[in-house]
């Protein structure tokens, strides 16, 4: 044994040794520990408990040889212990040092054993970091991204600050995948450390803002988990999240919805009208704002929907196509919580797919419909077959369908209904017969058309073989004849005489009430009963023994000459029951009707008090107000607060201030561009491939963009660098394309953007203002122009509430900017704002308006502007243009300047006069273009057809015949001049 | 969210477990227990269950259950979402979803486990880059492992996590480029007594084994696609050109995944490809009862019906059967009380038959309730809903692939209820 022990001293201490050469650049402060970690070593070592645990000193052989192969297969040994919950904590010095190994599976099987074991044994732990931290600066992004998850992995407080500061690094890393990364960490690091929120808040800040979809999932989760109170930091990354939804993989997607569904309850108002269920502030939530009320005389409907909300709703609806379960189900709870009542039906279909799915998928599915259906019926009736029970299924799922089933009946489809439950009665499942019968009898409660088709159905049963099922069915008539007892003494008598045979004690019980309590409606019957009972008294259940107490202090009252000895009987026998509870009964009885001198005032009242009207048991749904929780929700699984459990609040009744949701988008997206092209290149380079991400192949047409932009130096306004915008450049690419279904358009122009005077600051007494069309999709109001406005103070006093006020003509819709509060001396604004131009050029006049003065002003919008460019095939653009003949084709033939011959110089001339998309052309010396004119969605098509010696031929078909003659001028225009 | 995973066996024992926070002690796994005892049958066990400090989710497949922990607020579909992706993965890695494979791959397992969730949050669940990063075994591979030591650990790190098309690994490079569809539908019918339809309907599913060099963008379009009411999609699949012209165009995962599934219209009537002509009767007296049963082809559209298979569920009380089939063979099984008759295909000269008596235990009351058949056919060749795929065109390659599309119809719930109303 000695011999034993000294060779494993050794050895253990040989692998400290090692260790510390492999862990050379350990800060200094680590080296005390060091040595004392040896002698801990040598300590356990020698401790003699340890020595069964032999079994694992071959693996540390293993691990210290020199060949990789050994190590390894130690490595997964080891691992399978750790699989198998076995202790292997007493390998960590020997596996610790192979933290640096070369071999990348040897290397993330340490990594496993570490993030298991590094809790129990810090101090050794400590020795693995200096690893993590050299790979944290690697140029590889996968290598620090993985030394940045297992560093937060290792649940160690010593190095709180050296994860901090690395979270912070990694946070701004170039790499999109190494900011993921870093989200994941601050949850851990935040579990590890609550002390450290603010810091941690401040990072999720930063993050939040990112715009790369492999982050936003994440960042969402570590806001959910961080500071989910903090719905300030939502504001300026709501309309974001919405656009990069349908981009984010299908996890993220589920925790950014559920957020966004809280969001949305604290800022928008509600949509429900007047008379819902749940709305308590539908007075007030006509009113989208105050702001709003002033100006919003002319308008008709009483509730404006936020534009935010309806994007919200809007950027979800695809989702519900999802494969994955859990996005379908968030998407509903979605609807439900925050769409319009008449559009939630939407989602019905999608939901009744997943039931399509496994089991335990469709457990939570039903009990969420369940919910549903209790207060919209509407909703679900048209599938009610879905819902019908099959002999396979599990029995929670029959429960939840039977219940489904129940809140969906009504007059008319009760028949079909009851038919289905006449044959679930007779499964051989008996405890789902049983919920039938209860289930039969909310559908007669409910409607009291089948009261009586039911009570006689559930009479029938009382003849049924089986016991549960007559004892349900007894429980349940006993429910139902309490809310009409005139008509049924029959009935009564029925059950009467099932007595002797029945031997569940619930139905006993229930039987024995049922005669006491109409026992003037059987006169003859409840004398005999009662007589039955009390020869059988000392052998009943005590819940029998109890109504029995009752039956005969009821008969005692009404029909004392018969009952008055076999009462006494009872009671006495009640006396000495075991049960307390019978005796208590028993002798409260006596106390109440049999007359005595010391029985005082209550004696007289013995009648009332006993045979009072009692209201019938109201048979509901257990699913009535579940909704209290949040649908999907594990809570609202369980009907119980979970923990952290976030409440979804009510609408509020004015709606918070819309403005803070606006994003100053020139500065955001001109760093950011510059941001994610360098960043691209990066990965490129890290990868080597050039196609095998958008990210990199979109790169080059960015940089090309950028390039193009700083050439000309115009201030050039750059819409959010959505997928949509690179959709029509790299079409092959397949995410730009899923998400350019949010923009019913897309924009492809980037020409320079001209920059038109509103108001001069002379005129303007120091408040200068210009406009411009950033060609962008409205928000309000997919039929208005939206324009930006930039507004500038030149005076030396600050202005303050700069808004709009009167406009003319009085019709014209405009969706104005929320009041400027305060705008300094020398600081400018950009607000933007939605015109419905009515496909005309009239100019829009209004006013703008400081709290002084106000001026007139007038925006009139160029022709081409009136327009958004709409993406077809080329067969389409013929196909439509052959629908556009005579009357509604201009052409004209002009002369152009030989600079603009190429196609692309015509693009480029085209697309600056006119808001219009380019069709992909097969033949050389054609250009197309396609739009469609903002308010009514009426096609504009131009085409350019080259002839010889730079003069072409342009056509213009659309409907609008006025428009296309004046496009065809500046058209015109724009490429003879140049 | 998901903060440690159990694997537990039909028999109980917990055989893997996976903690990705702090360790939790698998006697919090003893709740689940005590609720499995109670339920008998182990599909009984409900997915949601609340401890004291934790919540217990699980999944119940391959006679495995699929335990997890969470500790907080978290939608249980999505966990049990996962956790079927962890099945599905393990189903895709190893062939199948056993103890035994599991137990045999138990590295490959945990690696796998290590990759998809961090810190309980999903992070890889893409076969195709799980299969980048940790490569699956094969006899070949294995057998060279353990001669050098390599290892199933890719040493390339994927860049489909960084990409946007997460689901395709770059570089697929084949000699033999090759995209297959199968157009999969189910009937579900539920029949009364009397064979009228009480509810019938289609769903379908289209699989692809998709073998493609490159960076292929696939276009399939249907000859009848307004047939589909309702569909759900791989991600891969643009939705705006579904909406605008229905037509599926995606760049392909490559190898095997489901493209889609769809509902078909409930205005369509649906064809019920075979009748059952059956009598089942139990005697008040004598303690045994008779069956009969007879199956013919209905509207099956000229295709032959195969696989054909008749599964009775019989009350307790019949202890044997004693029958003859004209065709294929029957199986009783006496504790499952489960009378199983594999006809195989369906001859429409000869029909075939089932029949003969049962024996009931003595003195027990004879069963109420008839019991119900389930129908188990296939027909190749025949998407039952009439679903057609026109084309399958491919941009974004030079080479031209091999095409191919199957239709096969099965039925999916078939009920055929033998019931008297009250």
């Amino acid at each position: 044994m000695d011999v034993g022990f000294s060779s494993l001293r050794s050895e253990a201490v040989g692998a400290v040794r090692t260790a510390m050469v492999s862990a050379e650049n350990l800060q200094l402060t680590l080296k005390a520990e060091l040595s004392q970690e040896e002698q801990a070593l040598t300590h356990i070592r020698s401790n003699p408990k340890e020595a069964h645990k032999a079994g694992n000193e071959d693996l540390k052989e293993m691990l210290e040889s020199s060949k990789e192969s050994l190590k390894l297969e130690a490595m997964k040994r080891i691992v399978g212990l750790i699989a198998k919950g076995k202790n292997a904590s007493e390998l960590f010095p020997a596996v610790v040092k192979n933290v640096a190994s070369k071999n990348i599976e040897l290397k993330k099987l340490v990594y496993v054993y570490l993030v298991r074991y590094a809790e129990e044994q810090q101090d050794l732990a400590l020795l693995s970091i200096s690893t993590f931290q050299r790979a944290l600066k690697d140029p590889n992004q996968f290598i620090r991204a993985s030394a940045l998850r297992v560093l937060s992995s290792i649940r160690v407080p010593i190095i709180v600050p050296i994860m901090m500061l690395a979270i912070k690094e990694a946070a701004a890393d170039l790499s999109p995948y190494v900011r993921k990364t870093s989200a994941h960490a601050i949850q851990k690091l935040f579990s590890l450390d609550a002390d450290q929120k603010e810091q941690l808040i401040e990072v999720i800040e930063k993050l939040l803002k990112d715009k790369s979809t492999l982050v936003a999932g994440s960042v969402v989760m570590a806001f959910e988990e961080v500071c989910p109170d903090r719905i300030d930091l939502i504001h300026k990354n709501y309309r974001k999240l919405c656009n990069l939804l349908v981009d984010v993989e299908e996890w993220g997607q589920v925790v950014i919805i559920s957020m966004l569904t809280r969001y949305a309850r604290t800022q928008f108002t509600s949509p429900w009208k007047e008379g819902a269920m749940f709305d308590e502030n539908n007075e007030k939530a006509f009113y989208e704002s105050d702001s709003e009320e002033k100006k919003g005389h002319t308008e008709e409907k009483p509730y404006i929907m936020d534009p935010d909300h309806r994007l919200l709703l809007r950027n979800t609806k695809p989702l519900l196509q999802s494969r994955n379960t859990a996005v379908v189900m968030s998407v509903a709870q979605l609807y439900w919580h925050l769409a319009p009542k008449h559009e939630v039906s939407i989602v019905t279909k999608s939901l009744v797919r997943l039931l399509r799915s496994h089991r335990e998928v469709q457990y939570i599915v039903l009990q969420n419909i369940a919910t549903m259906s209790i207060q919209r019926k509407g909703m679900f009736e048209p599938f009610m077959k879905s819902f019908y029970v099959r002999s396979t299924d599990a029995t929670h799922i029959k429960t939840l369908k039977l219940e489904i089933l129940t809140n969906l009946a009504n007059e008319a489809n009760i028949s079909t209904i009851l038919r289905e439950f006449q044959t679930y009665v007779k499964s051989q499942d008996k405890a789902f017969a049983a919920a039938t019968i209860q289930a039969i009898g909310r559908c007669a409660t409910n409607i009291s058309e089948v009261t009586d088709t039911c009570l006689n159905g559930l009479v029938l049963l009382l003849s049924n073989r089986d016991e549960t099922v007559v004892a349900e069915s007894v429980v349940v008539i006993k429910k139902l004849l309490q809310t009409q007892p005139t008509q049924h003494s029959e009935i009564i008598k029925h059950m009467a005489k099932l007595f002797d045979n029945i031997t569940v004690p619930m139905a006993r019980a229930s039987i024995l009430w049922l005669i006491g309590e109409y026992c003037e409606r059987v006169p003859k019957i409840a004398p005999d009963v009662l007589r039955k009972m009390a020869k059988s008294f000392t052998a009943e259940e005590d819940i029998v023994k109890l109504q029995t107490v009752n039956l005969a202090a009821k008969l005692y009252l009404t029909n004392s000459k018969q009952t008055k000895l076999l009462t006494q009987y009872i009671l006495n026998l009640g006396k000495y029951d075991q049960n307390y509870d019978i005796r208590d009964r028993t002798r409260f009885i006596r106390q109440l009707i049999v007359p005595s001198e010391k029985s005082g005032a209550l004696n007289k009242y013995a009648r009332r008090i006993l045979l009072a009207p009692k209201p019938a048991p109201v048979l509901e749904s257990s699913f009535k107000d579940r909704d209290r929780f949040q649908l999907g929700t594990l809570s609202h699984s369980l009907n119980s607060k979970a923990t952290g459990y976030q409440e979804l609040s009510d609408w509020p009744a004015v709606a918070p201030d819309q403005s803070v949701r606006n994003v100053e988008i020139i500065e955001a997206s001109g760093s950011d561009s510059e941001e994610e092209s360098s960043e691209s290149e990066k990965t490129s380079s890290d990868s080597g491939k050039s196609s095998s991400g958008s990210e990199q192949s979109s790169s080059e047409s960015e940089l090309e963009q950028k390039k193009k932009k700083k050439t000309k130096k115009v201030p050039q306004k750059k819409s959010k660098p959505t997928a949509a915008d690179r959709y029509s450049e790299i079409p092959a690419v397949c995410w730009s394309l899923r998400a350019s279904f949010f923009f019913p358009v897309t924009t492809s122009s980037f020409g320079p953007v001209k920059t038109y005077e509103l108001l001069h600051h002379m005129t303007g007494k120091g408040l200068a203002a210009k406009y411009h069309f950033p060609r962008q999709p409205c928000l309000y109001q997919p039929s208005m122009v939206a324009v930006q406005v930039i507004l500038s103070n030149s005076s030396d006093h600050s202005l303050e509430e700069i808004h709009i006020g009167d406009r003319s003509p009085a019709s014209l819709s405009i969706h104005c900017f929320n009041t400027i509060e305060r705008l300094e001396p020398e600081a400018s604004v950009t607000v933007s704002m939605g015109i419905d131009f009515s496909d005309s050029t009239q100019a829009a006049n209004f006013q703008l308006c400081t709290k002084e003065d106000q001026f007139s002003v007038s925006i009139q919008p160029a022709v081409g502007e009136l327009l958004m460019p709409s993406s077809m095939t080329e067969q389409d653009f013929c196909k439509e243009q052959g629908k556009l003949q005579g009357m509604n084709e201009t052409s004209a033939t002009i002369t152009m300047e030989t600079a603009n011959a190429s196609s692309q110089a015509i693009s480029k001339q085209v697309l600056s006069v006119a808001n219009v998309g380019v069709v992909s052309s097969s033949q050389n010396n054609f250009s197309r273009f396609a739009g469609r004119t903002v308010s009514s969605g009426a096609l504009v098509l131009v085409s350019l057809e080259l002839k010889e010696s730079s003069t072409a031929l342009l056509t213009i078909n659309t409907e609008k015949t006025v428009m296309a003659s004046m496009l065809l001028r500046d058209i015109k225009q724009a490429l003879t001049q140049a | 969210m998901i903060h440690s995973l159990f694997l537990i066996n039909h028999s109980g024992d917990i055989f893997l477990e996976k903690h990705w926070k702090s360790v939790i002690s698998r006697s919090v796994c003893d709740y689940f227990f005590e609720v499995k005892e109670k339920a008998v049958d182990p599909e009984n066990v409900p997915p949601v269950l609340q401890t004291p400090h934790h919540y217990l989710i699980s999944i119940y497949r391959g006679k495995l259950f699929f335990l997890s922990v969470v500790q907080t607020e978290v939608p249980p579909l999505f966990v049990i979402e996962f956790l079927h992706r962890v099945a599905d993965t393990f189903q895709d890695y190893f062939g199948e979803c056993s103890e035994g494979v599991i137990k045999d791959n138990l590295v490959t397992v945990y690696e796998l486990l290590e990759e998809m969730l961090d810190n309980g949050f999903p992070l890889a669940t893409e076969s195709n880059v799980l299969k980048e990063m940790i490569r699956p075994p094969n006899i070949l591979r294995s057998v060279v492992n353990t001669l050098t030591g390599g290892s199933n650990v890719g040493d390339t790190l994927p860049t489909g996590q960084l990409s946007n098309v997460p689901w395709r690994r770059a570089g697929v490079k084949y000699t033999n480029n090759e995209a297959y569809f199968d157009v999969v539908e189910e009937i579900d019918a539920i029949l009364d007594k009397s064979g009228t339809t009480v509810f019938a309907e289609i769903q379908g599913v289209v699989e692809a084994c998709v073998r493609l060099t490159g960076m292929p963008d696939l276009t399939l379009s249907f000859m009848n696609p307004r047939l589909l009411d309702d569909m759900s999609f791989h991600p891969c699949v643009r939705f705006k050109r579904w909406e605008s012209e229905r037509v599926l165009s995606f760049i392909p995962p490559d190898g095997n995944f489901t493209l889609m599934t769809y509902h078909v219209s409930s205005q369509n009537l649906v064809a019920i490809p075979v009748y059952v002509k059956q009598n089942i009767n139990f005697f008040e007296t004598g303690s045994c009862g008779r069956l009969d049963i007879t199956i013919g082809p209905k509207q099956n559209m000229g295709k032959t019906v195969e696989g054909l298979m008749v599964t009775i569920h019989m009350p307790k009380v019949v202890l044997s059967a004693n029958l003859t089939a004209t065709q294929g063979n029957y199986t009783y099984d006496l504790t499952t009380k489960v009378l199983v008759w594999d006809i195989g295909k369906l001859n429409p000269q000869k029909l075939p038959n089932l029949r003969g008596s049962l024996s009931m235990q003595a003195g027990a009351p004879k069963p109420e309730e008839n019991p119900s058949l389930n129908i188990d056919l296939k027909i190749q060749q025949l998407a039952i809903s009439g679903l057609k795929v026109s084309r399958l065109d491919m941009y974004g390659e030079k080479y031209k692939p091999f095409k191919g599309v199957k239709y096969l119809t099965k039925a999916g719930k078939f009920q055929r209820l033998s019931l008297s109303f009250l």
